[in-house]
């Protein structure tokens, strides 16, 4: 069948020099799939080892590892990149064509990322960032993945030097440039911070999630571990107390091995640096490594953060509060958990300062601010305690009840943690008893501010006074402070934005 | 109205300092949106319980409780609400800044410097259009600061927001 003739459109005349496109890397061809693969090997160990060899799920098996290869040649064929004076482009897709271009002015972060099978082939992924504030899941930048590890260096240097600071060579050929101040690496012995993250926790939960599948998938009364079935019996016929105390102790050693697990895979070789061209790159991994870069310029302060477990073994980690940077993902990560003491340290080196804001002395909230979070935590609990009495068997409320205590010490530690400063350049804030968070943001780098008061703050005279900003979650929050002092921070934070709409009265 | 009161110290009047109300009232017509609104989320509330209430031969009391306080709160809500709101909502726009004061039971004060502006939206919904209402929205480069005046009518919001475009031009800067 031949197409009917249109005439074709008149080319386009480009005023610039038409760049040189580039594809990505060939080895590509093969690292996508092994990385596809390297994925399933659970799955594929599940399916030919418990399944007894069932024909018909290898056979699928199959089908899905020729369409993952099928769908990495596809790709590699329709994408290209280059990279002109004034923007990043990207072409990619066969059904659905997609043209992604980023100016380079917008660029906020490059982050390089290797998985396994990129790192067999010296490969590296590179995704460019820009200051938009992007949704989980929604890529908002653009992502080439892969190109050679020497390439995504290159580019990197290039797209972060707006300034132009040091000249970088647009030729491919050129040696990568390696200048840069080291802030921070890995110590081992922070390897002791590791079982106080919830992470080994949750790995556990889920690989015991996946077991049990499988459990149910093969019959584990029928399946070939005669150890499994003896383990099985031995639970169905033991007394239920002993069971749950062996099951608690068995979770515990295993979330332990877990969590070491996860901190080296995640955290091995880390080194913060500050580059030679004004940004600052956290380096990690034992397996998959990252490489996060940040423009300096965009930097609007950093935050400590200290989860419960953390906090009690004077642990802590620090992340960056900057454009284009959420910090609940994690990309902002500057400083794995570790001492609390290297926390402040890294906070100070990062923000340039003699002694790190995040250690000021912090001003208390006054003591109504105690109440209200003792009254806050402890209502659910009563509510929940009421209603279970109502509806529930009357041990489930004497156990709500049972909470109350921890309830009220929750609400003692949350009001511990409120306090704030101002420092000569930074606004410092910390709250948070499960997730206790100090944050110092740049007094330049709030833009705008958000003063609460709900009826019972008012009958205290406290308020929420909040900075709004660019940067991280966008807005920091001095939680519970006596509304005068509040305002008055605020005043003093940023100069002449709220003066015109203070009064002095007596209300 | 007394400006929004801070700080209520026991008997002890001391020269506190406050935020001022902002300058303009929002347009009388918003109770009646206010109104509307609050009539529409209670009746979503209320007719699933009232139809089972017809349906079902002999209630037992808690259901008949439920709907009886339901019914209360709805009223007291609808009634009281909009008039309180309609006490607190202010807004200012000066060169400076825009400043706007919202809530009733929970108050807050939003500032953003004009100098920090993005966008400027005016924004009509249904029951707005009906009314001959508008919402102007000022957008900063911050996801949590957007700052909303309400219950404008047409012809204040278009200048309200033509003259923040026109002063937020004017400002050089990508404002983060």
């Amino acid at each position: 069948m031949t197409a009917p003739e249109f005439p074709s459109a008149p080319e386009l005349l480009e005023a610039e020099p038409v760049l040189e496109w580039h594809r990505l890397d060939l080895r590509m061809l093969i690292v996508r799939p092994l990385n596809e693969l390297l994925g399933l090997i659970p799955v594929l160990v599940g399916l030919i080892v418990l399944g007894g060899g069932d024909k018909w799920r290898i056979a699928m098996s199959g089908g899905v590892i020729v369409l993952v290869v099928l769908f990495g040649l596809l790709s590699w064929f329709t994408t290209r990149y280059r990279i002109t004076d004034e923007q990043v482009e990207l072409h990619t897709g066969l059904l659905v064509r997609k043209r992604l271009a980023v100016p380079r002015d917008r660029i906020r972060t490059v982050d390089l990322t290797s998985k396994l099978g990129h790192r067999l082939f010296g490969l590296s992924a590179i995704r460019v960032g820009t200051g938009q504030h992007e949704k989980a899941g929604e890529n908002g930048g653009v992502t080439l993945d892969a190109v050679s590890a020497r390439e995504a260096e290159r580019l990197r240097q290039l797209l972060l030097d707006r300034a132009r600071l040091v000249p970088v060579s647009l030729d491919p050929a050129a040696p990568p440039r390696e200048r840069s101040t080291l802030l921070a690496k890995f110590d081992p012995r922070w390897l002791r911070f590791a079982p106080l993250t919830v992470s080994g926790l949750v790995a556990v939960g889920g690989t015991f999630g996946v077991l049990m599948n499988y459990a149910q998938e093969f019959d584990l009364r029928r399946s070939a571990f005669s150890g499994l079935h003896d383990v099985f019996e031995w639970v169905t016929n033991a007394p239920l107390v002993l069971t749950i105390a062996v099951l608690l102790g068995v979770v515990l050693v295993l979330a332990v091995i877990a969590s070491l697990l996860v901190y080296v895979v995640q955290f091995w070789g880390y080194r913060l640096t500050r580059e030679d061209d004004g940004t600052l790159r956290v380096r990690r991994g034992l397996l998959t490594t990252r490489s996060v870069s940040v423009d300096e310029d965009r930097l609007r302060g950093v935050e400590v953060q200290e989860p419960l477990l953390l906090r009690l073994g004077r642990g802590a980690r620090a992340t960056a509060v900057a454009t284009g940077l959420g910090t609940k993902g994690e990309s902002s990560l500057l400083l794995p958990p570790a001492p609390i003491a290297e926390a402040h340290r890294v906070a100070h080196e990062v923000l340039h300062v003699a002694e790190s804001p995040t250690r000021a002395p912090l001003r208390r909230h006054p003591l109504v601010a105690l109440r209200r979070r003792v009254v806050r935590a402890v209502l659910p609990v009563l509510v929940l305690a009421g209603v279970l009495a109502l509806v529930a068997p009357s041990w489930t409320w004497q156990a709500a009840l049972a909470l109350l205590p921890f309830a009220a010490l929750m609400g003692w530690d949350r009001y511990r943690a409120l306090g704030h400063a101002l420092t000569e350049r930074y606004l410092v804030a910390r709250s948070g008893s499960a997730l206790r968070e100090t944050v110092a943001l740049q007094r330049s780098g709030i833009i705008g501010w958000r003063v609460s008061q709900s009826f019972f703050q008012r009958r205290a005279g406290l308020a929420t006074v909040s900075a709004t900003t660019a940067a991280g979650d966008g807005v920091y929050h001095v939680i519970d402070v006596d509304a005068e002092a509040g305002l008055l921070l605020a005043d003093e934070a940023v100069p002449d934005l709220l003066r015109p709409f203070l009064v002095r009265g007596d209300g | 109205m007394p400006g929004p009161v801070l700080r209520q110290s026991g008997g002890v009047t001391t020269e506190q300092v406050r935020l001022r109300a902002p300058r303009h009232q929002v347009s009388r017509k918003s109770i009646t949106l206010w109104t509307l609104h609050a009539v529409i989320g209670w009746t979503v509330v209320l007719l699933p319980q009232l139809i089972v209430l017809l349906f079902v031969d002999s209630p037992p009391t808690w259901q008949l409780t439920a709907a009886v306080v339901t019914g209360v709160l709805a009223v007291a809500h609808t009634v009281v609400m909009p008039r309180w709101r309609f006490r607190v909502h202010r807004w200012e726009s000066t060169p400076v800044a825009v400043y706007t004061l919202t809530g009733w039971l929970s108050q807050e004060w939003r500032i953003a410097p004009v100098s920090r502006i993005q966008t400027v939206d005016t924004k009509r919904g249904p029951l707005q259009q009906l009314l001959g209402l508008s919402t102007v929205t000022v957008t900063t480069a911050s996801a949590a600061g957007p700052v909303h005046i309400e219950g404008l009518d047409h012809e204040s919001a278009v200048r309200l927001a033509d003259e923040l475009t026109t002063t937020t031009d004017a400002t050089p800067g990508d404002a983060t």
